[in-house]
């Protein structure tokens, strides 16, 4: 096959192509990987929040690896590259870092839904773990095009898996670090200083993209303090494109109703308040609100330990017993504050994937469903 | 330059590179329709069930009608949640998934998937699921109302691993596959294709079963019941414990199945299914009996394979003289 330069083979104007896309660069970004590629026609179709798929040449592997978009130019000398940054952490990733300049990648993307951008004036705090702050640099830019403040939570285990600190002083009117060894700016996570950061800057949004276990304990301290939040999850996933079903999150719609919906194709933004957290990895499709012990290790579990607690026990121990719900689909929807002028995001997009939601699932999920628990 | 890109797709498919055969025909020549169960599709490439859902999410990439027929994410009669995650983990050429046939009801099935697909010109093979025979049956008779000329087959999924109990896959057992089979024809006007599994001693007695219950044809086969285990954890890979093994790590198995099945059955159409990516994949299914071929894993990985495949076979059999695909149905020559 011929080394083309961004070569594209989707016959659509909008929506996801597949590209073959020349390695401008590879770099080590502290304890990450960063790959620059030259993707033309995915760089002018990005947005951020969206990720691209990877094929990897690595023996025995079958699929293509997600990576959230880091970056994408559309002007200058490094006009139609998308960036990536990852962890070296299974087969896949570890190939990765084997990739040299010049060779040639075959991408997918843009896949999934872009983080939702203010409708109106709003101070917007993006919070971010290990390296999921990459797309979050991306979506700063976004925000800063729009002449809005932008303050940065960025938190890892350790100094070495802080991402990018001084793009993160570039970007933000101001910029907290935490690690979890206490080796750079605050110790502890990122929940343990994001009311008062929240508070200082006057952030009426929350914006966050990390290992789930932060996202969960980010959505849940906003949804305490009316903060609309906006998360970027993490599910294994094998197609990217919306076929395989493997990717489901379990979203509440505006009915009550719990739904699962795909990573790749309704996500990975979800309204963090919307996520029905504790019913995440649990059988019967989530309502069965004693049934924490039986989750098995989920693959959101991999990546930079970061911030924030899994608050699992105390949900599970908080919500009803399970026969106090018969039949239980209707989990209570999140609080949520007053919507129509106080609400930054464009509330129709959050309308849409509500409707996108109903029409999917064709109702209700049968109560049948509901009952049953893991064979 | 010491990587090449990843030569995922059938039409760089190595074996079928323009070749100096003799004989050589235009591609414009080649007559690449078959016959299955009394239908006619253009090509014999079709999508696998549960690796394309109803094919809204690959019109993004290439007009779905492109395939010889759309094989949807199988059907049941109430909506399904399906299983917690994680539902999927890649092994060595393959991968496990534990869905738990996650689908919006026949309802809304027919009140919006299948519309969609009639606009698209799509041939559409319906897969049936369901807990009992009765279901099965409750489906095919709504599918059969609704269907027009658009669904040109109902596919009976008698094999899905996914479900809560194991001794409930109706494709385990002979006189279950039978009886679920049954009210599926009674109820069906279009052809009815039976999905079995390779996870059973003799996977020909369920196929005499099925065909003498009124399955009209054979899909072969659902993917094979595997696990994975954490080594450092202990815990299953998949929340579900045990999930369906899909990819190129099972071709071997379903075209052996295929073969087998053929040999003692030859007037029985088969689909076949299992591990197919590239023209010579559907070469050998073909050859080991199949009248078509599902593509099903290898969606995943690259969302352009099934056009892709139509195209290289093309010229696979134009380069080699091979005027018409379907004389290469069952073409084995014994060794």
């Amino acid at each position: 096959m011929s080394r083309r330069r961004g070569g594209t083979t989707a016959g659509r104007d909008e929506g996801p192509v597949q590209a073959t896309c020349e390695v401008i660069a590879r770099r080590r970004e502290g304890a990450y990987w960063l790959l620059s590629m030259a993707a033309r026609e995915i760089a002018e179709r990005a947005q951020p929040g969206q990720f691209v798929q990877v094929a990897v040449d690595a023996p025995h592997t079958l699929l293509r690896r997600p990576f959230s978009i880091a970056h994408v130019s559309r002007q200058g000398a490094s006009a139609g590259t998308v960036d990536v940054v990852f962890d070296a952490h299974g087969p896949g990733t570890e190939w990765m870092t084997t990739v040299e300049v010049h060779d040639v990648l075959d991408l997918i993307g843009p896949l999934g839904t872009p983080f939702p951008l203010p409708q109106r004036k709003v101070n917007c705090l993006l919070v971010g773990g290990g390296y999921g702050v990459a797309p979050l640099y991306y979506l700063a830019e976004s925000l800063l095009r729009r002449q809005l403040r932008v303050d940065v939570i960025n938190g890892a285990a350790t100094a070495e898996r802080i991402l990018g600190a001084i793009e993160a002083k570039r970007l933000s009117a101001s910029v907290t670090f935490t690690t979890e060894d206490g080796s750079y700016g605050t110790k502890g996570r990122v929940t343990d200083v994001l009311e008062q950061v929240a508070s200082a800057s006057r952030s009426g949004l929350v914006y966050a993209c990390g290992p789930n276990p932060m996202l969960r304990a980010v959505s849940e301290l906003c949804d305490e303090l009316g903060l609309p939040v906006q998360v970027a999850v993490e599910e294994r996933m094998a197609c990217g494109i919306g076929v395989c079903f493997t990717c489901v999150v379990p979203i509440v719609g505006r009915d009550g109703f719990v739904r699962n919906k795909r990573a790749c194709l309704d996500g990975p933004v979800f309204n963090g308040r919307r996520i029905a957290w504790d019913q995440w990895g649990v059988p019967g499709g989530g309502v069965r609100p004693g049934a924490e012990a039986e989750v098995v290790g989920s693959g959101s579990a991999r990546g930079a330990a970061a911030a924030g607690s899994t608050s699992g026990a105390a949900a599970a121990a908080e919500a009803p017993p399970a026969d106090a719900v018969p039949d239980a689909v209707q989990a209570p929807p999140p609080a949520r504050p007053a919507r129509g002028a106080s609400a930054p995001i464009d509330a129709e997009a959050d309308a849409d994937a509500d409707a996108e939601t109903d029409a999917e699932a064709g109702g209700p999920p049968a109560a049948e469903e509901q009952r049953r628990g893991r064979p | 330059m010491s990587q090449e890109v990843r030569k995922i797709a059938a039409g760089v498919d190595p074996a079928a590179a323009p070749s100096a055969l003799a004989g050589s025909l235009d591609p414009a020549e080649v007559d690449l329709s078959v016959r299955m169960a009394g239908i006619e599709l253009p090509n014999p490439i079709t999508s696998a069930s549960g690796c394309f859902a109803s094919g809204a999410e690959i019109e993004r990439f290439h007009d779905v009608a492109d395939l010889g027929a759309v094989v949807v994410k199988s059907i049941t009669p109430e909506p399904r949640h399906g299983l917690p995650t994680p539902r999927m983990a890649e092994t060595p050429s393959g991968m496990l998934n534990a869905i738990g046939l996650q689908n919006p009801g026949v309802e809304a099935w027919i009140a919006k998937d299948l519309p969609w697909l009639q606009e698209r010109g799509a041939r559409v093979i319906a897969s049936i699921a369901g807990k009992t025979a009765e279901e099965f049956r409750d489906v095919a008779r709504e599918l059969t109302r609704a269907g027009g000329d658009t669904i040109v087959a109902l596919e009976v999924n008698l094999s899905c691993p996914n479900v809560e109990d194991r001794g409930m896959v109706f494709a385990c057992s002979a006189p279950d596959s039978a009886e679920g089979i049954r009210g599926v024809a009674q109820e069906a006007e279009a052809p009815v294709l039976a999905k079995l599994t390779s996870d059973v001693t003799d996977i020909v007695s369920v196929a005499r079963a099925v065909v003498s219950a009124g399955a009209d044809g054979l899909t072969l086969i659902n993917t094979l019941l595997g696990m994975a285990i954490d080594p450092d954890t202990g815990h299953p890979e998949l929340a579900n414990t045990y999930g369906g093994l899909s990819g190129p790590a099972i071709r071997p198995v379903a075209v052996r199945n295929v073969h087998q099945v053929h040999r003692a059955l030859p007037d029985i159409p088969i689909l076949g299914c299992g591990g197919a990516r590239t023209v010579t994949d559907v070469v050998q299914f073909l050859r080991a009996g199949a009248s078509a071929v599902a593509i099903g894993t290898a969606t995943f990985v690259d969302p352009f394979v099934a056009p892709r495949v139509v195209d290289g076979l093309t010229r696979w059999c134009a380069d080699r003289g091979i005027a018409r695909v379907s004389d290469l149905i069952g073409a084995t020559t014994p060794r």
